[in-house]
């Protein structure tokens, strides 16, 4: 299936968790922060929610800022 | 820290509090150092960990971005800052409406949750009204403040000196007002101390622990002791450290600076004359006056 990560076109299996996307792509997911259609996913839950069709997710970490 | 221990032997602390220590409340957090310092724009985090480290501050924000799968070298700020020293403030900068200052707010607290850092529980707020000045969207941030403090956020508002903006953020349940000197990135200090005093005095006034920081516009050492000595509480800075043609030096700079102003306001300037007074006595001088 296909979802938007991070705004950009990307296919997964379909109904993966989210803590199976982020091992998958190599990312610690206590660097990370991941919010699915807007609304933010709790890392505590991460194993649980599975992704679907068209989900839109933003995954982000911490960068330098002022 | 040099900062406390001088403040502490002397035993002068904050006129209003009386307290012995000159210790920087903001929120619940406590520091002794009162700069604020930001982690972006330095040539390397090599670099950025080396002049955290010269300035002496316990607090630092950091921005929340997407995650670059392809990054270059990989290279992560948290393998630069030791967590254990420095609390983190996550800012909501870039942000230009509410809505998304909201939801960058709950992720960056998502990740210090994960770090189990103390700054999970506060959020440094930026809602931007124009791309060209960084200037604050006040209905925005007023708007975004009221949401986020209502989830339980300690707010820290990035704000224009406007002091009725800045009295309209408190009143929302600010923890901190943070009024621009000038621009971000800008470096022309504080351009408008009037505006400043005022906020102080309308933020403060029935609230003298109330905290207010200069936020942006540092450009180098005596900006931050101009704004200490008009009374804030602290200073935000960021370029005019990582910008500097050496900047774990003018991060010492800087430092001292804030030392500097905290300890005249603490200690009280002279008022300013038109005339002169003499520094030595007028008994017994031994010239005449020419009239």
């Amino acid at each position: 299936m296909n979802i938007l990560f991070n705004g950009e076109p990307r296919s997964v299996r379909d109904a993966i968790t989210i803590a199976e996307l982020l091992e998958k792509l190599a990312l610690d997911p206590r660097r990370v922060a991941v919010e699915v259609n807007l609304d933010l996913a709790p890392r505590d839950r991460h194993g649980e929610t599975t992704l679907k069709e068209g989900d839109q997710l933003e995954v982000v970490t911490l960068v330098g800022g002022g | 820290m040099a900062t406390d221990a001088q403040a502490g032997s002397t035993e002068t602390g904050s006129p209003e509090s009386g307290a012995a220590k000159d210790t920087f409340w903001l929120g619940k957090h406590v520091f002794q150092n009162r700069l604020i310092v930001g982690t972006g724009k330095y040539e390397t985090f090599g670099l950025m960990r080396d002049a955290l480290d010269v300035c002496g501050t316990e607090c630092i924000t950091v921005a929340v971005r997407r995650e670059k799968l392809y990054d270059g070298d990989g290279k992560n700020i948290l393998d630069y800052v030791d967590l254990d020293r420095y609390t983190l403030l996550p800012n909501t900068a870039g942000c230009y409406n509410a809505k998304d200052a909201i939801r960058t707010a709950r992720l960056g607290r998502e990740i210090l949750r994960g770090l189990e850092n103390p700054g999970a529980d506060w959020v440094k707020l930026e809602v931007l009204g124009d791309s060209k000045t960084l200037l604050p969207d006040p209905m925005e941030t007023l708007a975004a403040t009221e949401q986020l403090v209502a989830e339980g956020f300690q707010v820290l508002c990035y704000t224009n000196d406007d002091p009725v903006t800045a009295q309209r953020l408190k009143r929302a349940g600010a923890t901190a007002v943070m009024p621009a000197g000038s621009p971000i990135g800008s470096g022309q200090g504080v351009l408008n101390p009037n505006n400043i005093r005022i906020c102080l005095e309308y933020l403060k006034g029935d609230d003298p622990d109330y905290p207010v920081i200069i936020d942006a516009g540092v450009g180098t050492a005596s900006d931050i002791t101009f704004a200490m000595e008009l009374g804030v509480d602290g200073i935000l800075l960021n370029t005019g450290i990582a910008h500097a043609r050496d900047p774990v030096r003018m991060a010492r700079a800087m430092n001292a600076a804030c030392e500097a102003g905290r300890l005249a306001y603490l200690a009280g300037r002279i008022p300013k004359r038109l005339y002169a007074t003499a520094s030595s006595p007028e008994d017994g001088v031994i010239s005449t006056r020419p009239w």
